[in-house]
């Protein structure tokens, strides 16, 4: 069913741009390159949707997936339904190393998801070892996060407000958007976020262990601080990969779980690849939306993610207590 | 037969209990009592290797100590005193947790493991319930949900802390009734804290009575269940009595109105 979804969005965002392709010719032509047919497109509409539109929609899946898995994953690792991946500084190590390369490099196009990827990793590494000099509990790694997050920000704000001029680029990073490249960004980003996506599909029956207490859990005889150093470390790469290419998008890593745990029960062999597939699908749809609504301007797909996200969420909310 | 010869825990170096021994033959029942405070839940967890503590724990002469987490877990079952519920997961996906030791780290259960629980469900009078909500259930019914859990371990010894808890007199003899049920059936070594003290000697083969962390008496329930021992530990004014079937029943006394 979520599949079925899930290749239903990305088929209707092919459809979708400035140039109309047909979708019975689309279809012809992934049959074409499937089974080595003539294909029916020219050479320019082949190159439009193999080489813009294809790369973006496979982004935004990749992108919507890994923050919604991390999302559940995060929120399994604390038990709080709050939890997000930009909770240990994720976002702010992100927006700090964006906010750098776009100062002091902004022709250098590489740079700027790979410092995006490096200051994610960095926030959630400083989260982690303060935490770990400080009482190790996760309470504590909690308050790490919220601490070196404000810290981040701060030093992110000052670079920006030291260098007003690129204040715009800035803020259009931040609020997020899927500008690919070709596909060097989804090949930029798949191998982290499949490696860590198989890694916490793995680990979700040890997510459900982990729900009856660090005490009981131990008493089954896992090590609890084991396994959420494992997942956390899984669910911030693929935090940073996604942002590394898509800038910060809200909203999906903690609104997906949660419908995918309102409409398929709480137990994380269902919820972490429920939001793997519902990540993937929402994004995906976003994505659509923040092409078309001014096309051929582009909304920022954070604005989509808050603005359709929330209205949905609470709909699921009352569809729930109704029944 | 479990065995614990000068066990000694606590928090950060403080010592809690110290220098606890005592024997639970293989398929007995030892209750652990004593005031608020006096370290029950501790000694439990001392058992259950989740408090750092010295001296040994042996199981059958072998000392637990050296046995991996997930040994460990497959002889010993262990239930806090108030566990945490997961309240969106079934009956049955709670229950299997309780195979995790016998798993791979990142391992599925597989068939068997189904069958463990089913029969578990079963036992427990739950199989009706298997497939509703942790949190839809009655206090009873959690306290059932959370034994389940435990046997679903299939360990030969069961460390229960306060399973009574929250329970009217009817579910708490209830509750006792299963476990004295399966110790009887299966071998089952039983440990468990209890706060009534009526209910600890009508149902444990021995007690043990902790004043701040220190045993102060241990034995039958007739020996520990003294009018004036208790009185002093308890710091309450109390008596015993003796019961319909002749075992011994302990009634609080009010001081007398002015």
């Amino acid at each position: 069913m979520a599949l079925i979804l899930l290749v239903l969005a990305a088929f209707s965002s092919l459809l979708l741009g400035v140039s109309d392709l047909g979708y019975a010719r689309v279809l012809q032509e992934i049959w074409a390159q499937l089974t080595g047919g003539v294909s029916p497109l020219s050479s320019r509409e082949a190159a439009i949707l193999w080489y813009l539109r294809a790369p973006r929609v496979v982004l935004a899946a990749l992108v919507g997936g890994a923050l919604a898995i991390s999302g559940a994953a995060f929120q399994g690792v604390f038990r709080n339904p709050l939890a997000d991946p930009y909770l240990l500084g994720a976002a702010a190590g992100a927006g700090l190393g964006a906010t750098i390369i776009v100062v002091t490099a902004p022709t250098w196009s590489i740079a700027l998801p790979l410092a995006a990827f490096a200051g994610a990793l960095g926030g959630v590494g400083l989260s982690w070892a303060l935490s770990q000099s400080a009482g190790r509990s996760t309470a504590t790694l909690l308050l790490a996060g919220v601490a070196v997050a404000s810290f981040l920000t701060a030093v992110q704000t000052f670079v920006q407000q030291a260098n007003i001029d690129t204040i715009q680029r800035v803020y259009s990073w931040m609020l997020g958007g899927l500008n690919t490249t070709g596909w060097r960004e989804v090949l930029l980003t798949l191998p982290y976020i499949t490696v860590t996506s198989v890694v916490l599909w793995l680990c979700a029956r040890l997510l459900d262990v982990l729900a009856v207490g660090d005490e009981e859990a131990a008493s089954l005889g896992i090590r609890p601080a084991r396994v959420r150093f494992l997942v956390l470390g899984a669910a911030s790469l693929a935090t940073a990969a996604a942002v590394s290419v898509g800038g910060l998008i809200g909203f999906v890593g903690i609104v997906v779980p949660h419908i995918v745990r309102l409409l398929a029960g709480a137990s994380y062999r269902v919820v972490l690849p429920l939001s793997l597939l519902g990540g993937a699908t929402f994004l995906i749809v976003a994505d659509e939306i923040a092409r078309t609504v001014l096309a051929p301007a582009e909304l920022p797909i954070g604005v989509i993610t808050a603005f359709t996200g929330a209205p949905f969420f609470l709909l699921v909310l009352r569809m729930n207590r109704t029944r | 037969m479990l065995e614990l010869v000068g066990v000694t825990a606590g928090y950060r170096g403080r010592p809690v209990v110290s220098e606890v021994s005592v024997a639970v033959p293989r398929g007995s029942w030892l209750a652990i009592i004593g005031p608020n405070g006096a370290g029950k839940s501790t000694l439990l967890k001392s058992i259950a290797g989740l408090v750092p503590h010295s001296g040994s724990v042996l199981l059958d002469g072998r000392p637990v100590q050296q046995l991996s987490a997930r040994e460990r877990a497959q002889v010993m079952g262990y239930s806090p005193q108030t566990p945490l519920l997961p309240e969106g997961l079934s009956v049955t996906a709670y229950a299997l947790l309780g195979r995790t030791p016998h798993l791979g780290t990142l391992a599925r259960e597989g068939p068997r493991d189904l069958a463990v629980v089913e029969q578990v469900l079963a036992r427990l009078d739950l199989s009706s319930m298997a497939r509703r909500l942790l949190r839809t259930l009655s206090g009873g019914e959690r306290q059932r949900a959370v034994l389940a859990r435990v046997l679903a371990q299939q360990t030969g010894i069961l460390l229960l802390d306060e399973p009574t808890t929250g329970l009217d007199i009817g579910h708490a003899q209830a509750l006792l009734e299963l476990v004295d049920r399966l110790r009887t059936e299966d071998g089952t070594t039983v440990v468990t804290t209890l706060h009534d003290l009526t209910l600890a000697g009508q149902y444990a083969d021995r007690l043990l009575l902790l004043d701040r962390g220190s045993v102060v008496a241990s034995g039958d329930s007739a020996s520990v269940l003294n009018a004036s021992v208790l009185a002093q530990h308890y710091d309450a004014r109390l008596s015993v009595i003796e019961g319909p079937d002749g075992s011994p029943v302990v009634v609080p006394q009010r001081h007398p109105p002015k």
